[in-house]
């Protein structure tokens, strides 16, 4: 069997607070096949852009750190290499030549003293070795690929001079330059307008069929994730909660705050019927705990409706709820 | 049933900013011909995206900042052309939510000081009436009364924004002007907050004009749903009207394009291409022809007027025979 394209296992991530270490994210297992999109979903302190910054060795040296745990991604050439053991320069060949990334604010991923064109045959250059002419020409390629009219002439202009979603996709264009086979969209439409976001989810579809990358899609959304990933993994307070097939897991989460999460979410037409009635909005009561002071056991437990002593206990560990689902709640098969 | 006279009257309101010494480039037509009514005790909601005016409406009816022309009337009385002193006195009734509870508390301040800053201003009641209607207030927001000795850096991006809306209540406003509350919040504090703004909104009364980019986080707290495109009205109606059978193309649109949490309803939606103009140099006619699937010729001849399709249903579109 092929080896997935990016393999996670029992990652542990954390951040120096004064004098003390705080675990970010732990307990972090995490499989992408090629071709398939892998959601990241929760809420701020989940801990989802600290996973997809250990992957890139992008946390913040002096703060955070890994201190545990394997993050292995398939090269295009077939081999698998293991990113926690590199150095930085190892490091940054792999990421240029096998991840591609792309962020939520295009502005500040953008270097504005740069024309769009350059800065796309830039990593052409580096790291296929292209020459600055065959650079400047795929870079022309990329942006037609990826939807920008008049792209000769968008290379020649430099980041304020194109709106916010042209942005967002010449940073895509950027993250394809040397063909990943990961690509890595943390919240990549949040600072979009709606109709723009959905332009940009139609586009990156569109591109994973046509090159076959895996994508790990990080976001607070679960109707971009329903609308884009094959797979989801919920996190909670720096942990996977949940993890299945988009299918299953919407169909029938098993997981008390993927439910308490799915339920807030507003959909439309419904709201109208609970106003009618006069029922409030379904809500989850508390609020995101410190990672500072999590709680003892599940630390969704303070939260939950269903929590019993045995929660506070000890940390849930995954139960596999169907072959393709899990969740860390010890009464799952009671929801 | 009649309809409760306005307490809200918006006619004709324009806002172009024009460059000023330290910048250049073109005049911005940030609102063009603007009408709407806001009845006692309701709630309106302004839909669009970035560019769309809605903030502009907000900062304009509380003479945040001057509206080039039109008449904005609270209770009959017009505020364009209210005085300082007069202006001071009618802003005690109107207040303003901010959308991001990070930047609008002073971290500086203590949550006490913030609350009764407002209160000092208008020389509201002594120090002690001042202290009481501010816990009053924490209360109202269900918070514990010992916030108002702490500061803002100690609470959660959603009891900040508790904070923001006791902040606008203490001074028992009759009108708020909430601009995108929820839209920094985290989706499960999002039902918190709208439940509690609906909560205040009908025990107390207040009419409000509730600003959010996001078709379906209004639809739960409003009355009544305005959508804009490009500084223009494309359609009002009443809130079960507009997302039962939306009429305009561009409200269809933005209904369509919110990414539903239902896997199984997955790519039926509609893309719009391309992108906003820019309202410096808006479309003729209607400014929305550039991105509509159904534009026609004559949509580049004139700007189309708001008209009735149902009871208190409006729409900006010259074309009847657009299919549901």
């Amino acid at each position: 069997m092929e080896a997935p394209i990016l393999q996670i296992a029992g990652l542990r991530a954390v951040f120096r607070i004064a004098g003390r270490d705080i675990a970010a994210v732990q307990d972090i297992d995490l499989e992408i096949g090629s071709g398939e999109t892998v959601a990241l979903v929760g809420e701020s302190g989940s801990g989802k852009s600290v996973t997809s910054l250990s992957i890139m060795g992008l946390l913040a040296k002096k703060i955070g750190h890994i201190a545990d745990g394997r993050i292995s991604i398939r090269r295009r050439d077939g081999s698998v290499t293991e990113l926690t053991g590199l150095d930085a320069e190892q490091l940054r060949r792999v990421r240029g030549n096998d991840i591609g990334m792309v962020f939520q604010e295009p502005m500040t991923s953008l270097n504005p003293v740069y024309t769009i064109g350059e800065q796309i045959a830039e990593p052409i250059r580096i790291h296929l070795g292209k020459s600055h002419r065959e650079a400047a020409a795929e870079a022309v390629r990329l942006l037609t690929q990826v939807g920008i009219p008049d792209p000769a002439r968008r290379a020649k202009q430099y980041p304020h001079e194109l709106s916010g979603g042209m942005r967002q996709r010449a940073t895509i264009a950027m993250a394809l330059a040397c063909n990943p086979t990961l690509l890595i969209a943390d919240e990549p439409t949040t600072a979009l307008d709606v109709t723009i976001q959905a332009q940009i989810l139609d586009l990156l579809a569109d591109l994973q069929a046509e090159r076959g990358m895996g994508i790990l899609f990080v976001t607070h959304n679960l109707g971009v994730v329903a609308e884009i990933a094959d797979r989801v993994a919920v996190m909670y307070a720096g942990r996977i909660v949940e993890t299945g097939p988009v299918s299953e897991v919407f169909a029938r989460p098993r997981h008390p705050y993927t439910i308490g999460l799915m339920r807030s979410v507003p959909r439309l037409g419904q709201a109208t019927a609970l106003k009618a009635a006069g029922t409030p909005l379904p809500t989850i009561a508390g609020n995101v705990p410190s990672l500072a002071m999590l709680p003892k056991g599940c630390s969704f437990a303070p939260r939950c409706p269903m929590a019993i002593d045995a929660c506070r206990a000890a940390v849930p560990p995954l139960f596999q709820v169907s072959q393709t689902q899990a969740s860390r709640c010890i009464r799952w098969e009671e929801l | 049933m009649s309809a409760p006279a306005p307490y809200l009257t918006v006619r004709n309101l324009t806002k172009h900013f024009a460059p000023t010494a330290f910048s250049r480039g073109p005049v911005v037509k940030a609102l063009q011909d603007i009408s709407f009514d806001i009845p006692r005790g309701q709630v309106v909601g302004l839909v669009g995206e970035s560019g769309s005016g809605k903030t502009t409406i907000g900062r304009s009816v509380l003479r945040l900042i001057e509206p080039t022309s039109g008449e904005i009337r609270f209770d009959g009385k017009d505020i364009v052309r209210l005085g300082a002193g007069d202006l001071r006195r009618q802003r005690r009734n109107m207040q303003y939510i901010f959308q991001d509870p990070f930047a609008s508390l002073s971290p500086r301040m203590t949550i006490g000081q913030i609350l009764t800053e407002g209160l000092d201003i208008q020389r509201i009641g002594n120090r002690a009436e001042r202290r009481a209607r501010a816990e009053k207030a924490l209360a109202a927001v269900e918070l514990p009364v010992d916030a108002y000795d702490r500061y803002a850096h100690e609470f959660s991006g959603g009891q900040r924004q508790r904070i923001g809306i006791a902040r606008a209540l203490t001074l028992e406003p009759e009108f708020i002007v909430a601009d995108e509350p929820v839209s920094a919040l985290d989706v499960s504090i999002q039902a918190q907050v709208i439940n509690l703004l609906r909560d205040l909104q009908l025990r107390l009364g207040l009419t409000m004009l509730f600003i959010s980019h996001d078709l379906a986080v209004v639809e739960y707290i409003c009355d009544t749903v305005i959508v804009l495109y490009l500084g223009r009205i494309m359609e009002i109606a009443p809130a079960a009207s507009l997302y039962a059978r939306p009429q305009h193309p561009y409200t269809r649109a933005l209904l369509s394009a919110i990414p539903s949490p239902d896997p199984t309803k997955r790519s039926k939606r509609q893309t719009l291409k391309g992108d906003i103009p820019s309202p410096a140099n808006p479309p003729s006619g209607c400014v929305f022809r550039t991105r509509c699937p159904y534009a026609i010729e004559a949509c580049a001849g004139v700007v189309p007027e708001l008209r009735e399709t149902e009871a208190g249903h409006l729409k900006a579109c010259i074309r009847d025979d657009i299919p549901a």
